[in-house]
């Protein structure tokens, strides 16, 4: 077994201990840091993160317990094919050959009655989307979705809207920095290691650190200024740090001056937007906005006012990041040192990129059913927004969408309403989840396609952008403890049964030589540390060199494709409605134990967070009488309760706001940890699925009222 | 104590609970035992009211003059001559749980597989192998560090951690 391992390595201490250490990559979140698994006799031991790699040795505590994952037999086991209602947990077990043949048979009719473009796909995003990119375009269908509306859609949007680039083509240079702002980025509990890393190194050396929030999280018990926001008013709270900029005349004037368009309408937009106006919005007092505001032109340009990642949050999140990126711009950030780099690809360091998987096949020339790029002409065509595609299975407009394969993805706990959703479903005359845990969605498919863990899996090449731009690959550690297929066996296995025969591969070797056919590296060059730098140090580009995508060249307070979608650039500032008498806001986050929902599960994790607690200000737990540590019900607007929770009485929340931790409430039996244990916040957003910022594309789930009673009143 | 000490940097410490779950995968740990523990309280108002977590990662303090060796009746805890590691000679335990009993910081644990007691050794198999324990390698944050005696954070330690546990406790 042990040399059957590809890229199998002995260090000296592993050789004394019999073991054999494997450079792979990590897929407990969607992050995929680097990491080595020790092996011994063909099982991993022991996994951290990659000592040749930034993390140096470090990984997570999500990371550390992936083995685990691969152990635990409260997975699917074995490909299943529904027999009983949907939904309701019956199934057969069927062998590799049968289940890729059925679904590949049910794709046959499907498309020879809708055609190709009746078939959906989601995924989560992330480096190795190109083989299922690859398999739509196979099919002839251009819909191809990720997660992101209920992600990172309007950060991404907003990227545009200002930069003409995406938000992944900035980089965000923490160890240069010297005033760091962290607003709906959690960057301590929504954990990246390797930027965790960064921050910290960068606050040791002097970088300040300045937290906007409606909550102390872990991030914000680091701050030196920390500022306890209304739950939805953080556009307010920018739009007077610019008043401030502009006013003062702090910005950037020299950079402001060449890179930037329409700073007149950006100055007549916040003319009103005063410090003391935005603290009757926000609860911050006018003087801590002035002196932000000030601390940051000292700084500048050597600043990152973090644009956030998961923003699917308020009606004007598009907004509010869409105003970060506009503090950068006037700060002179975005392109320096320090602050928002401009990401390198491979051909900015004079190398040659990944041949793409995509290109076996044409691009589809039909439109997407989700209206992308062309009823809604702002968005990225790319990833779409899966939330309109559903609509299109409920409608028939624009066209029948009766097929949906679900990759490592789970919308009914990632998006609002599981029950409209799947409702909206019904319409559908497959739906498969191709899985390595369970899911609601999963539980609810017509087939389960059991995925490898990453340790039992490879992937294909991944490039990454950045200062020095990358490859790396996730190599096989372990042979599969259950009857799961790797990725790449499921598509191509699709693939030939299909006729697609370009993309039907037999080895994952065919793959990895394909993809670097261009790049002048080999297979051997990963073998030294995992993964391969295509230059030996960080590129920074001269401010000279900064051009932008947009149609000015530069950075655009005012954008022409967002005013051609009817969309104001500058949307003046609408406070949110406060909850009714007795009622809250519900708020989510995240914690570093725990990736969303899918790890609630896992032996180790589940022992160090069995569940969620839901945070609650003291002088309102006074007011309704509810003592910390009380047991509660959470009810929906409609006063529907969602479930029981235990109080977490504090003053570091915002009384509007009550909070939990995303990704419990599980209810499948075949879940023993996860079962029953707190409450899920998508559970309390009826109607959610519906509402989204009709600016940047992510679904607005801050914008729903709970209320609580405790428990035992129920009887 | 040993002539090492893991330190915890509540600068760079983000209660993540990394160090637990990979103490617990090096030394394979049924659920129910952890041989090191980390707390946080907070947050709590800071010195300008500002929200603030105290940390702390708590492995064996491997005790100059450990009582759970001195009331083992087989000589199964053992002190390491050359560095003061306290650890567990397994084949020599007769599980009678003395140790547990005896620790002030309950330190030792019953481990039902096997029938024994088990205890943080600070991975000294890792140590002599020129690593450092699991936990302080896979520290998401580096915020735990293996020092020595000569290093200013070992005395700090030394004095400063154990009353800190007692009021976490």
């Amino acid at each position: 077994m042990l040399n059957q391992i590809s890229n199998g390595r002995q260090t000296p201490e592993a050789a004394m201990a019999g073991r054999q250490q494997v450079y792979s990559v990590c897929g407990m979140c969607s992050v995929r840091c680097p990491i080595v698994v020790e092996v011994e006799d063909g099982k991993a031991v022991r996994i951290e993160g990659n000592p040749k790699s930034p993390l140096k040795g470090s990984l997570c505590a999500r990371g550390a317990a992936g083995i685990a994952l691969e152990m635990d037999t409260e997975r699917p086991q074995r490909p299943l094919i529904r027999v009983g209602e949907r939904g309701e947990g019956t199934w057969r077990e069927a062998s590799w050959d049968e289940a890729l043949d059925y679904v590949a048979g049910k794709l046959k009719d499907i498309t020879a009655a809708h055609g190709g473009r009746s078939v959906l796909f989601s995924d989560r995003g992330g480096p190795f989307v190109d083989l299922h990119q690859a398999f739509m375009r196979g099919l002839g269908s251009p819909n191809y979705c990720n997660h992101d509306s209920a992600c990172a859609r309007n950060v991404q949007h907003a990227a545009k809207s200002v930069m003409g680039i995406g938000r992944k083509e900035v980089v965000y240079d923490y160890r240069n920095c010297k005033h760091l702002v962290l607003q709906t980025r959690n960057i301590l509990e929504a954990i990246n290691v390797a930027e965790a890393n960064a921050v910290l190194d960068g606050m040791e050396k002097g970088c300040k650190l300045s937290v906007v929030d409606i909550r102390a999280t872990y991030t914000a018990g680091k701050a030196d200024n920390f500022y306890m926001v209304r739950p939805g008013s953080d556009l307010a709270f920018n739009l007077a740090v610019i008043h401030v900029l502009i006013n003062e005349g702090l910005y950037n004037k020299p950079y402001v001056e060449a890179h930037v368009q329409d700073l007149d309408a950006l100055a007549r937009h916040v003319a009103t937007c005063t410090p003391q106006w935005a603290e009757g919005e926000t609860g911050v007092p006018a003087a801590a906005i002035t002196a932000l505001a000030r601390q940051l032109a000292e700084a500048a340009p050597n600043v990152i006012w973090h644009p956030g990642w998961m923003v699917a949050r308020y009606d004007d999140s598009f907004h509010v990041c869409r105003t970060a990126y506009i503090i950068n711009a006037l700060l002179g950030s975005i392109g320096a040192k320090g602050g928002l780099p401009i990401a390198n690809k491979p051909g900015d360091v004079g190398r040659k990129g990944l041949k793409k998987l995509v290109d076996l096949y044409p691009a589809p020339e039909e439109k997407r059913a989700d209206g992308v790029g062309w009823r809604h002409t702002q968005f990225d065509g790319g990833p779409g927004l899966i939330n309109l595609a559903y609509d299109a299975i409920a409608t028939g407009d624009p066209y029948p969408v009766k097929a949906y394969i679900c990759y490592r993805h789970d919308p009914l706990m990632a998006m609002p309403d599981a029950e409209a959703m799947k409702r909206k479903w019904e319409g559908l005359d497959l739906l498969v989840s191709v899985t390595f845990s369970w899911s609601d969605t999963a539980w609810h498919s017509d087939v389960v396609l059991p995925l490898s863990t990453y340790l039992s899996r490879e992937s294909i090449i991944a490039s990454k952008g950045g200062l020095k731009p990358q490859f790396f690959v996730r190599k096989r550690a372990m042979q599969p403890t259950l009857d799961t297929k790797a990725d790449w066996e499921i598509l191509c296995g699709l693939a030939r049964r299909l006729g697609m025969d370009k993309l039907a591969f037999d080895r994952i070797e065919d793959i990895w030589e394909y993809q670097l056919q261009p790049t002048g590296v080999t297979m051997a060059d990963f073998d030294a540390k995992g993964f391969v730098e295509l230059c030996d140090a960080p590129r920074y580009r001269e401010d000279a060199e900064l051009k932008f995508a947009t149609s000015s060249g530069k950075l655009e307070m005012i954008s022409p494709k967002w005013t051609k979608a009817g969309e104001p650039s500058l949307r003046p500032y609408a406070a949110p409605p406060a909850p009714p008498q007795g009622m809250f806001r519900i708020a989510f986050g995240r914690t570093a134990l725990h990736t969303q929902g899918h790890t609630v599960n896992n032996p180790l994790l589940a022992e160090q967070m069995p569940t969620n607690v839901a945070w609650i200000n003291t002088a309102r737990a006074a007011e309704l009488g509810i003592a910390d540590g009380e047991l509660l019900e959470v009810l929906d607007a409609r006063g529907t309760a969602a479930g029981r929770i235990r109080a977490f009485v504090t003053d570091f929340v915002h009384p509007e706001a009550l909070f939990m931790v995303h990704g419990f409430g599980h209810r499948l039996p075949v879940e023993s940890r996860a079962r029953g244990k707190g409450v899920a916040d998508q559970d309390l957003m009826p109607g959610g699925l519906e509402r989204y910022d009709r600016a940047g594309g992510g679904i607005s789930m801050q914008e729903h009222f709970v209320a609580v009673r405790k428990a035992a009143a129920r009887a | 104590m040993s002539t090492y000490c893991i330190v915890t940097d509540e600068r760079r410490c983000i209660s993540c609970k990394a160090c637990e779950v990979h103490c617990k995968v090096k030394n394979a740990m049924p659920v129910g035992i952890k041989l090191g523990e980390h707390f946080t309280e907070g947050p709590v108002p800071g010195p300008n009211g500002a929200p603030l977590y105290r940390t702390l990662y708590m492995p064996c303090f491997h005790c100059e003059q450990p009582e759970c060796v001195d009331v083992c009746p087989t000589g199964a805890m053992t002190k390491r001559e050359a560095d003061g590691i306290v650890h567990v000679v397994a084949d020599d335990c007769i599980g009678c749980g003395a140790c547990l009993e005896a620790c002030p910081w309950h330190i030792p644990q019953w481990n039902e597989d096997g029938d024994k007691a088990v205890k943080c050794d600070l991975c000294m198999d890792r140590i002599d192998a020129g690593l450092k324990p699991a936990c302080v390698t896979g520290c998401t944050t580096h915020a735990l560090a293996l020092v020595g005696q000569d290093d200013p954070r070992y005395e700090e330690q030394r004095k400063r951690a154990p009353q800190r546990v007692l009021a976490e406790r």
